[in-house]
């Protein structure tokens, strides 16, 4: 029989205020096996947290109660608490009084009533509850960084001056990502390559860094600690030892009509090629989709040009396995699609361009060698009209009902620079609302108009229409002058919304990492674990967690870099008792579990079997702990009742049930 | 609570809270200068629960049904379904002129949108 304490926490006023704090310890004291019961105002400070330890050594209590906060909370507060007082921390039961029940209901009487049914549950559970064990794992001192953008980079180069190998895994042939495609950055105005180029060149000769470029996370297994990941390094066809980076073959590839990714399919690539001058590696990769001598087998120019031999038509995709302590996800964003905004004539007008393109028409390396001219005949534009939010805030099915956050400021960005670089040109800004919260970011927007001549108009714009000469017609209204607008304009640039990489689905799916719905990965508590996948060993870096600026991606690619640092600092790591075990009597080798379960933790193996008396060879379901996760996916699946979780037995939960519905 | 204001509510089966107030509609608007009360400015006539000055605009009359501010709102606030509904109260204070559903099979054609037939039924039959 157990010995029972029952704390009820009043949280301040957040309990207190709806539930009757002491008819809870009145009614708690009423039920089989409480020896004590008391309340506190606030359970989990210290004091309170001396008064759960002084009833333990006092009335030798075996397991306790708190009704309190959610056990994500402070479950492991108390478990700590209970375990300095002598008890096993898996002696301790949490009944969520405050998100489950007085932050949600307003009668007192109904919220207390809730409450002690709350308590009376956890009694029960209690009651079955046995002292559970952490087991321990070694933990490998090395990390995966999937994404070699920014966040990627900074991440890297942290973990990696703290003492600790990293390997980076980016999908194109160069690190740099979405970063090394602008032109100039927000507040301070200097040139993204500038800063940018130096940290990609210390990631590549820092000792304890290992990048694989043109490379994909094909398979992760294992759990915090101990991932293992297989890489996918597809073939560049060029040796990247023996390539020199002298660019003759990207010269003389006769295949050069394809469109250019890195300026955003603006103007037109080699089959061979490097993304940018400052790639890293810089070493070409062949687009085996356009290169003629693997479409039709003639051609070979690349390699007769090549004076160090590197091209390699035989090269084969190559799958190296690696292990891993820790994992942090960095894949970065994209710009979404167009296609269902028909109204503002993007995809009609080469004139019509997105933010991104046109940093890339700014942009000296880009496709009209950084002078700003139409897309269409080349012309400077005398009058351009910005769009702001096209795509971000809408709560129809086109867009996204974020905020995308960076717009508001590159768009003053860009109109300071054109304003700047081409006074003769006017420029027009449409806004719903300026966004410029930031260090120097509002001092930065209202420079590019008192300072700048921008004309900033509170309103939207309902369409443009291409007109025969060439120029668009821009139909706004501007909300503040109560008037609707038509413009002429020679260039219309529409601030984009941005979403998370497409492959982000496949990463999170592979490492079980939670996404939210505008696939956004979620972070363990919005605000006190922002860095932290729920999923244990799984880091969050940059714009793959939400949308947010360089100084945001550089300070949480810092934040997660010094997560891994603490993970991998440890060389064992506790982990988690309640995980599932099969009743090898109960268990009929159907295999469910082992098909449900997410984490590969359930294997099978032939045994000779005692059942009463009756000795034979069954095929029954064996539980790695060290793999399990204690989801309990499978003890809801076993038809014949044979899996159970430690710490959560079908017992337990069916004597809170049977506790709720007393 | 108003009621009229909660019966456009209603009928259009609109949220005008919603409403951040981009714009979009009045900016979409071909009417928008016969107006006078504008297309972003009906959101807020409901808000406010200012139904008389509403059903007695002449925008009622003067918007086109096109459906480009349903169509391109943001927030799914779709003024025009507003317009519509508040045409709809003004036909009911009138407690006349409803089109019996033997006429309706004679003015249908493939081209137009049958949304637009009924309001231009609930605008000119009076």
């Amino acid at each position: 029989m157990q010995k029972i304490g029952v704390f009820v926490c009043h949280c301040g006023s957040n309990i207190a205020a709806t539930v009757d704090v002491k008819k809870v310890v009145e009614m708690a004291l009423l039920e089989q096996g409480v020896v004590h019961a008391e309340d506190y105002p606030y359970m989990c400070s210290e004091a309170g947290q001396s008064r759960i330890a002084a009833a333990i050594a006092e009335k030798g209590l075996t397991g306790i109660v708190v009704c309190s906060c959610s056990p994500r909370m402070h479950e492991a507060t108390f478990r700590k608490a209970a375990e300095r007082a002598g008890l096993n921390p898996y002696m301790v039961e949490i009944a969520n009084i405050r998100e489950h029940c007085s932050w949600i209901h307003k009668d007192m009487a109904e919220a207390t009533e809730k409450a002690t049914i709350l308590m009376r549950a956890a009694v029960a559970k209690v009651h079955l509850n046995a002292p559970l064990q952490a087991g321990e794992s070694m933990v490998t001192k090395r990390a995966l960084v999937i994404g070699g953008g920014i966040a990627g980079i900074q991440t890297a180069i942290d973990i990696a001056d703290a003492g600790y190998k990293v390997d980076i895994v980016e999908k194109t042939p160069s690190i740099g990502g979405r970063m090394s495609q602008l032109d100039k950055t927000f507040p301070t105005l200097d040139c993204s390559a500038c800063i940018l180029t130096p940290k990609m060149v210390e990631a590549a000769a820092h000792e304890n860094i290992t990048i694989h470029t043109y490379s994909e996370v094909e398979k992760v297994s294992g759990f915090v600690g101990n991932f293992t990941v297989d890489i996918r390094k597809k073939a560049r066809y060029v040796d990247i030892a023996k390539c020199t980076g002298c660019g003759v073959c990207q010269e003389k590839c006769p295949s050069k009509k394809i469109p250019n990714e890195f300026n955003r399919g603006l103007n037109n690539r080699s089959a061979i090629y490097t993304p940018f001058a400052q790639a890293i590696p810089n070493v070409p990769v062949i687009d085996t989709t356009a290169c003629i001598k693997f479409k039709t087998g003639k051609c070979g120019v690349c390699e007769k040009v090549c004076q160090a031999g590197a091209i390699n038509y035989k090269q084969q995709d190559e799958i190296i396995t690696e292990n891993y302590g820790a994992i942090v996800v960095a894949t970065g964003f994209d710009t979404i699609k167009l296609d269902q905004y028909g109204e503002y004539a993007y995809g009609q007008s080469k004139d019509v361009i997105t933010s991104l393109e046109l940093e890339r028409v700014m942009n000296a390396a880009g496709p009209t060698k950084g002078h700003l001219e139409r897309l269409s005949d080349g012309k400077a534009p005398k009058e351009i009209v910005f769009i702001q939010c096209v795509g971000s805030r809408c709560s129809d099915d086109r867009g996204k009902p974020y905020c995308s956050k960076i717009c508001c400021m590159y768009t003053a960005k860009h109109a300071m620079l054109i304003r700047d670089k081409y006074p003769d040109t006017n420029v027009t800004v449409f806004y719903i609302d300026v966004r410029t919260p930031g260090k120097n970011f509002d001092e930065f927007y209202r420079r590019a108009v008192e300072d700048y001549g921008v004309n900033y108009i509170k309103g939207q714009v309902g369409k443009v229409i291409p007109q025969p000469d060439g120029s668009l017609l821009v139909q706004g209204v501007d909300l503040l002058d109560q008037k609707q607008i038509l413009k002429k304009a020679d260039m219309v640039v529409l601030a984009t919304a941005i979403e998370p990489n497409t492959d982000v689905r496949k990463i999170a799916t592979m490492l079980t990492a939670s996404i939210d719905t505008n696939n956004f990965l979620t972070e363990a508590h919005p605000k006190l674990r922002p860095v932290e996948s729920p999923t244990a060993g799984v880091f969050l870096s940059g714009v793959c967690q939400g949308p947010k600026d360089i100084p945001e991606t550089v300070a949480q690619a810092g934040a997660a870099a010094v997560k891994v640092i603490g993970l991998l600092a440890k060389d064992k790591l506790k982990t988690n008792p309640c995980t599932a075990q099969s009743d090898e009597l109960l268990c009929n080798g159907c295999s469910q579990c082992a098909n449900v379960c997410p984490y590969g933790a359930i294997t099978y193996e032939t045994k000779l079997i005692n059942d009463h008396g009756i000795r034979e060879d069954r095929r029954v379901a064996v539980v790695n702990s060290a793999l399990c996760q204690g989801c309990g996916a499978c003890t809801v699946t076993c038809p014949s009742g044979a899996m159970d979780l430690k710490g959560f037995s079908n017992r337990q939960i069916l004597a809170e049930v049977d506790a709720i519905c007393r | 609570m108003n009621k009229q204001a909660e019966l456009i509510k209603q009928i259009s089966g609109v949220n005008p809270l919603k409403c951040m107030k981009c714009g979009k509609c009045s900016a979409s608007c071909p009417s928008y200068n016969e107006m006078d009360i504008k297309p972003h400015q009906f959101v807020s006539y409901v808000i406010n629960e200012d139904i008389e000055a509403l059903t007695a605009s002449k925008s009622l009359y003067k918007c086109l049904s096109c459906f480009a501010c349903v169509e391109r709102c943001p927030r799914g606030v779709k003024p025009g379904k507003l317009i519509d509904a508040a045409r709809q109260v003004v036909i009911r204070q009138r407690g006349q002129e409803y089109l019996s559903p033997d006429e309706i099979p004679a003015l249908l054609d493939e081209e137009t949108p049958q949304q637009l037939l009924m309001s231009a039924f609930r605008k000119y039959r009076r």
